[in-house]
């Protein structure tokens, strides 16, 4: 009788299915998943640890290098833990940007969840139809902050800046011709706001393309359908957030619940699944492309009736004016002050969570009255969601791991830090 | 939004009594005070009873308090001081022979809760007694999410989790000695590596370069900073109620 036992199987860490850099080491039985070890922390950067040696306002781009797929929403929380402290609120007009960008940076976050996750389950046309879509989005990330990715828009007191009246737009060169230029230019005649209302009339229609690849697709529920099935006190038990708990059956949304920027002000509602498995999650992340396209217009019709200031005018915390510090002596001074030394945080302790694409991110911050942060603890929901690994993977098979990967939403940037 | 937490607030003393040992209200947040040996009689009291249910642990980590509240620049006197004069050695304990021995409880550990019945939050904060071995006990029992957010503490902090099922590293590299974010581990770490040709391997050699300060830390107390003041100061005294000792 030949001896039977249990083999030890090494995933990653550059496997092209484990979203960055993974290793599983993984107790099998044959296929079948038996314990999952996740060793994580190979790209660990000490954020937190850099962050207690800079001013406040030089660790919003470190915010953007955390979930670096969904960048501004990463600040939204670190900039309101900030101005809780300081007991200073931005703008009307600087939180409806806010509250646009941060569902813009949702679509853009859901948008690489479906096409890795379609992709990592076999589906490669999602991605490229996915990379679509992100492309526009991109651009307004670029108009308004000059960055494609890390963009450290927001500030405490507000935002960088206004919304460009000009869409930048494509010039000719070697890749492009006039005819390429005519077509991509088509949309880009107006301003930032314009393009953003057409990418929304657009948008929903995308959604349905995507519907049309994957929620009917029979290979795609076998994939999905009953895969990581997590009940709703578990998922509790587990410090599931975001879409994770809502799969559950969880209706919990802190839009909603414990509402911040412009949300309250929002027409919109929260998509729950019931079975808690993988097809459900994507079912709810799915609606939440519409839900947050639906919020995308409505900032929209008000910031184009409503302009006003995106900034606070506390110049002890928030920068002049470039025009003022040329000519006023009080704001070459403040300016000054701002660039090398900052602002001091009251002491004391606060935690500020948002609802963050993936789920709850909450910075808690421990000021001891200084200019820079005495700690700075950053709560990432992709860390919580894997450690349930374990739990959401055992008994299933060998290509499951890579389903509940792709559930789960992992970007490593923010489980490691 | 205060009024309810000085409400839970009141509910949870009366409920656990001298097992609070203080229990503040700040910036609409609740922040209880426990000690060690009571942690998870309290963490199961906050998760079954009804007017808590805190169904979610949100958060553990944490703090080093070894060098709160000091600033490398003295803005108090006139006069000014132009730059951080930094003192650097590759053995620490050549700096901190001149150093005052640090006072008082120096690791804690925060745990954040999330109701979603109730629509709360609640901080508990948790001084260890020995700060040569701090130690708590292990919240895992209570949520299964505490296990990684404690590992992660043990990790950067060297926090102990008394019941711990698996107290491994998490984020640190396999191998790594030290616990890097306490406040004597430098932001520059202690080695690099780099690799040898003639030994044909990676090495690990002590770090080559110094450690700069580029923008100095500042405390600065004459309250320019301060801003809408009702918030906490109004309510400041009547909020920290001093439970027991």
């Amino acid at each position: 009788m030949p001896e039977i036992r249990n083999f030890t199987l090494n995933f990653g860490p550059a496997h092209p299915a484990a979203h960055g850099v993974l290793r599983l080491v993984l107790e099998m039985d044959g296929e079948v998943i038996q314990r999952a070890d996740p060793h994580v922390g190979l790209l660990h950067r000490g954020t937190e640890k850099l962050a207690e040696s800079k001013p406040y306002n030089q660790s919003i781009g470190y915010m953007d290098r955390l979930d670096y797929v969904s960048m501004m929403c990463n600040e939204h929380g670190y900039v309101l833990a900030l101005e809780k402290m300081l007991g200073i609120e931005a703008p009307i007009r600087a939180q409806y940007i806010r509250t646009m960008f941060d569902e813009i940076t949702r679509i853009l976050n859901h948008l690489l969840w479906i096409g890795a996750h379609a992709l990592d389950v076999g589906a490669m046309t999602m991605f490229l139809y996915a990379f679509r879509e992100r492309e526009d989005l991109m651009d307004v990330y670029e108009a308004v902050s000059g960055a494609r990715l890390h963009a450290t828009y927001y500030r405490p007191g507000g935002v960088y800046r206004d919304i460009p009246d000009v869409m930048p737009l494509h010039e000719k060169s070697k890749w492009y011709n006039d005819a390429d230029i005519t077509r991509l230019n088509d949309n880009r005649g107006g301003s930032v706001l314009d393009f953003i209302e057409d990418f929304t009339n657009r948008f929903p229609k995308c959604v349905d393309e995507y519907e049309t690849l994957l929620t009917d697709n029979r290979i795609w529920k076998q994939r999905l359908v009953d895969i990581g099935i997590v009940s709703p006190e578990r998922a509790l038990q587990l410090g599931l957030t975001g879409a994770m708990l809502r799969g559950s059956g969880i209706e919990w949304d802190l839009r909603k619940k414990q509402p911040y920027a412009m949300y309250e002000a929002m027409d919109f509602d929260i998509p729950v699944g019931t079975n808690g498995d993988s097809y459900d999650r994507y079912l709810v992340r799915m609606e939440e492309f519409r839900q947050s396209n639906k919020i995308v217009k409505q900032c929209v019709d008000w910031l184009r009736k409503n302009p006003g200031p995106v900034m606070h005018d506390d110049h002890k915390i928030t920068p002049p004016k470039r025009e003022a510090m040329k000519g006023d002596m009080e704001a070459l001074i403040h300016h000054f002050k701002l660039a090398t030394e900052g602002y001091c945080l009251p002491e004391g302790e606060a935690y500020q969570a948002i609802e963050h694409p993936k789920g709850e991110f909450g910075c808690y911050i421990v000021s001891d009255g200084a200019n820079k942060p005495y700690r700075l603890k950053v709560r990432a929901p992709g860390f919580a969601h894997m450690s349930a690994m374990d739990e959401l993977t055992r008994g299933h098979m060998l290509a499951d791991v890579v389903t509940v990967i792709g559930t789960m939403d992992i970007v490593f940037g923010e489980v490691d830090r | 939004m205060s009024d309810l937490l000085q409400s839970l607030s009141a509910h949870i003393t009366g409920a656990l009594t001298s097992k609070i040992k203080k229990t503040d209200v700040a910036l609409h947040e609740l922040t209880i005070e426990v000690a060690p040996q009571d942690l998870i009689e309290v963490a199961i009291f906050l998760r079954d009873d009804e007017q808590c249910a805190f169904e979610q642990l949100i958060d553990v980590c944490g703090v080093d308090y070894l060098s709160y509240g000091d600033s490398e620049w003295d803005v108090g006197g006139s006069g000014f001081t132009r730059g951080v004069k930094r003192e650097f050695s590759f053995d620490d304990s050549e700096l901190d022979a001149d150093k005052p021995e640090f006072e008082g409880k120096r690791f804690c550990s925060v745990t954040h809760l999330l109701s979603i019945k109730n629509n709360l939050r609640i901080r508990i904060k948790v001084y260890c007694d020995d700060n040569e071995f701090p130690l708590v006990d292990s919240l895992v029992d209570v949520w299964s999410s505490a296990n990684w957010f404690e590992r992660e503490a043990f990790d950067l902090f060297g926090i102990m989790f008394n019941g711990h099922p698996d107290l491994r590293r998490i984020l640190t590299d396999y191998g790594f000695s030290g616990h890097p974010f306490r406040k004597d581990f430098p932001l520059i770490g202690q080695v690099e590596m780099r690799y040898d040709e003639e030994q044909e391997r990676v090495v690990y050699e002590p770090v080559s370069i110094e450690s700069r300060t580029l923008v100095p830390r500042i405390i600065r107390e004459d309250g320019r900073f301060t801003r809408n003041k009702n918030i906490n100061d109004a309510n400041v005294n009547a909020n920290t109620n001093e439970v027991g000792k």
